[in-house]
């Protein structure tokens, strides 16, 4: 009996045919997945690494609604040219805690994976605003409605806890607090700011917009670009510790 | 199924459908009501008028039919459903052009930024999330569905199984794309490319996707022939891997069960790895192997030669869907993704060029003896032009995967023209030839409208092609060189927005060969309805194609 007569089984028969298939295509997959559950070098160690304040978890859902993850990656290559471009190439335990990862796939603009504290907020909320008003040749679209759409502090304690469900280690003090931090990270002035400072390490508390009420969007959008990249101290950071 | 001499009555699937419609819209106007955010009370509300509709179109099929249900053969002849066909058809052309037209309009934002408008709703973020499924899953689906559903009966000698079943997954299915589509406007997404809807439309998908693979599976198990027919394996590969990536992919929990937003299971690497082991398999099973039944089945029946080589399509189906699905870290070369995921991604890619050249030269050989029909006959030419385009694609697609190669091309729009050159001159065109052949047999005409506009569609597009792929190489190697380039000082010679200023013409270019592609696509979409209007009707069908042995 031939190979090809042998081959008729699948040709005759869908389901032997159906399972055929579900064998051939699991293999693939089963081995270049299950691994990075469990292999520990997969993650390296690194200090700094922390979920999202609050209301920097509201401006990252706000870059992920307006699709920015489309045009700019976070994702630093460890080539040279990059490394000098934008920062240290990027750890994989900088974006252990994204749900969903926004790696990105395409830089119709910059990287952003180490932009936070490139600029200055106003630099930020004018650029978000109307980017040719300061890049002329930039092809960015304009967000200004993000200044007037306001944050709602109310909810965001439910997406913490969504997110404690599927890995992110928020404390419980973290999310009782949810929602006075989104008001005391935008605003100095608050009598919040201190003890929001201790719960989130490195977090920076300023009013990002520039104006005073409740944060909007553009608070929150600004208060999570400030931050990428800025949580792992590259000058303690050792290399070599996690080479295998 | 039993049939009454007398008496009408409702089978059992009307009935239930029509109660599981009717509580179904209940729970969705309470849904609605009780909603978090204004898109979810929006799509629970089109969902409940969706379901009341479907309701309502039940009990009113019910009223119109005859007592008996259409019988599956008619004088011995099997009586084939037509119509979820027509609908997929119908909607394929319309979603095409809505597909076709986003991605212009996407175009030309990105040579002149002012055409965002600055609104929320009008921004290349979330247009382009429309355009690629408007594109991939609406006008793709539907042809994949359309064809499929026609396919199987023909090769099968069947009709086509289930009764109401069949209509649940084409309307359902479209249903599936409004909520996506509408979604993504609204700013509702899981960010995740190409699987961008919110977790209640992916259950929905589960559902609609399970109802399809039964239905196509129910046909198979009941046909007339011993052999399955090789475009039928091909789809069964598509629909049961699909099927599998998406719930692979798409685990998510919802903030609220009242609420769009939800969260994805995965983190970090993993999601990345889940994301592009999807992302990659969508092309291999949705783009390439479904489109490779059509390739099977349409181009020999057009051609009128059998397939070139039985064998070759044997090794060529199961060393395809094998090495495929390992293709996917080379999306993520040079990331936090480890290397040995990457050096495993990469060698399956590499590989993965001798199955698809297999494809391809059973696809062109199989015109062996009828080459001459390219001069008379416009429809076998964009057809063989597809499988030529299906070539270079899938070597580009594994030279690009070599990490060298990658560290130039990737991030850049190297990767939007070789994504292009496959989606529009494979995918598009080997749609547009099955769309010329299947509309004048399930409407039952002796043929198009005209073969001359055909023509013009071919070379239109064609060009618009040409002008899109090439204009994307140069401004994705040329960007890519410059964001690598330095001084003699060592410094690095271009600022970002340098390079950035140096894309606009090729954009223009790209815009341009767009604008082409939807000028044949409305061509085409004029023929298509001339032929269905005023073309002539045919007598007597001729004899569904032999399997070839």
């Amino acid at each position: 009996m031939s190979f090809w007569t042998r081959h008729q089984v699948f040709e005759k028969n869908s389901i032997i045919l159906i399972v055929g298939i579900l064998l051939v295509i699991a293999i693939g997959g089963l081995v270049e997945i299950t691994p990075l559950f469990y292999l520990k070098s997969t993650i390296e160690a690194v200090d700094g690494v922390r979920p999202y304040t609050p209301l920097e978890l509201a401006g990252r859902n706000v870059y992920v609604r307006e699709g920015c993850y489309l045009c700019h990656s976070q994702m630093i290559r460890p080539l040279r040219d990059e490394v000098e471009r934008y920062g240290h190439f990027s750890l994989a335990a900088e974006s252990m805690f994204d749900h969903p990862f926004q790696w990105g796939s395409k830089r119709t603009g910059p990287d952003l994976a180490r932009v936070g504290a490139k600029y200055s907020d106003d630099w930020h909320v004018n650029h978000l605003t109307n980017p040719r008003a300061i890049v002329p040749q930039s092809v960015m679209p304009g967000y200004p409605f993000l200044s007037q759409t306001e944050v709602d502090p109310d909810t965001i304690a439910d997406h913490m806890r969504t997110l404690r469900t599927v890995g992110v280690p928020y404390s419980d003090d973290q999310i009782a607090s949810a929602r006075a931090d989104v008001k005391a990270q935008a605003d100095p002035d608050n009598s919040g700011s201190d003890a929001f400072s201790k719960r989130y390490v490195k977090a920076v508390v300023r009013n990002f917009d520039g104006k005073t009420g409740t944060p909007t969007e553009m608070d929150a959008l600004i208060a999570y670009l400030q931050m990428l990249g800025t949580l792992v101290d590259f000058k303690i950071y050792n290399d070599k510790a996690n080479l295998r | 199924m039993s049939q009454p001499a007398l008496s009408k009555s409702m089978t059992s699937g009307e009935s239930g459908l029509a109660v599981v419609f009717a509580v179904t819209a209940f729970f969705c106007l309470i849904a609605s009501a009780k909603a978090l955010d204004a898109p979810f009370a929006f799509h629970a509300a089109l969902s409940a008028a969706a379901s009341l509709a479907a309701v309502f179109c039940i009990i009113n099929r019910y009223f119109d039919r005859a007592a008996a249900l259409p019988p599956a053969e008619i004088n011995g002849r099997p009586n084939y459903n037509m119509g979820p066909i027509k609908f997929s058809s119908f909607m394929a052309m319309f979603w095409g052009i809505a597909g076709f037209l986003v991605g212009l309009i996407i175009a030309s934002q990105l040579a002149w930024p002012a055409l965002n408008f600055d609104l929320p709703w009008t921004s290349f973020g979330r247009l382009r999330p429309l355009h690629t499924s408007a594109v991939i899953f609406a006008f793709g689906g539907n042809v994949l569905i359309a064809t499929s559903f026609y396919v199987v009966q023909k090769s099968c000698r069947v009709r086509l199984a289930g009764d109401l079943a069949p209509w649940f997954v084409v309307v359902g299915y479209n249903f599936f794309i409004l909520i996506a589509g509408t979604g993504y406007l609204l700013g509702v997404t899981q960010s995740k490319e190409y699987a961008e809807p919110e977790w209640y439309a992916d259950l929905w998908l589960t559902i609609v996707w399970v109802t399809y693979l039964l239905v196509f599976l129910a046909t198979i198990i009941k046909r007339k022939e011993p052999h399955i027919f090789v475009a039928n394996w091909f789809y069964l590969a598509f629909i049961v891997t699909i099927a599998v990536l998406h719930l692979g992919n798409n685990p998510a929990l919802p903030v609220s069960v009242f609420g769009s937003k939800s969260y994805v299971a995965w983190g970090g690497i993993q999601d990345a790895m889940f994301q592009w082991w999807y992302g990659h398999n969508a092309v291999g099973f949705f783009l390439t192997a479904g489109f490779l039944a059509i390739m099977y089945y349409f181009i020999p029946k057009r051609a009128e030669r059998p397939i070139y080589s039985y064998r070759l399509s044997i090794i060529h189906f199961w060393a395809l869907i094998f090495l495929y699905i390992w293709a996917g870290p080379h999306h993520l070369h040079y990331t936090a993704l480890p290397d040995w995921t990457q050096t495993l991604g990469m060698t399956f890619s590499i590989m993965l060029w001798m199955p698809s050249w297999g494809g391809m030269i059973n696809g062109l050989m199989t015109l062996s003896g009828a080459w001459d029909k390219l001069r008379t006959d416009p429809v076998l030419r964009i057809l063989v032009v597809s499988v030529a385009f299906y070539g270079m694609s899938t070597f580009e697609g594994p030279m690009m995967s070599i990490k060298v190669v990658n560290s130039l091309s990737h991030y850049t729009d190297w990767t939007i023209g070789h994504v292009h050159s496959g989606a529009l001159g494979w995918v598009g065109f080997v749609s547009f030839g099955a769309l010329y052949c299947l509309v004048p047999w399930v409407w039952n005409r002796k043929g198009l409208y005209s073969l001359k506009l055909v023509n013009w569609h071919f070379w239109i597009a064609t060009l618009g092609i040409v002008l899109y792929i090439s204009a994307m190489w140069v401004s994705g190697i040329l960007q890519g060189l410059m964001w690598r380039a330095y001084t003699s000082l060592g410094f690095l010679e271009y600022s970002f927005i340098e390079t950035v200023e140096a894309m606009h013409p090729f954009y223009i270019i790209r815009a341009a060969g767009g604008a082409l592609f939807l000028i044949g696509a409305l061509i085409m979409a004029y023929n298509l309805w001339m032929t269905v209007r005023v073309g002539e009707a045919e007598v007597q069908r001729p004899v569904a194609l032999q399997p070839a042995e």
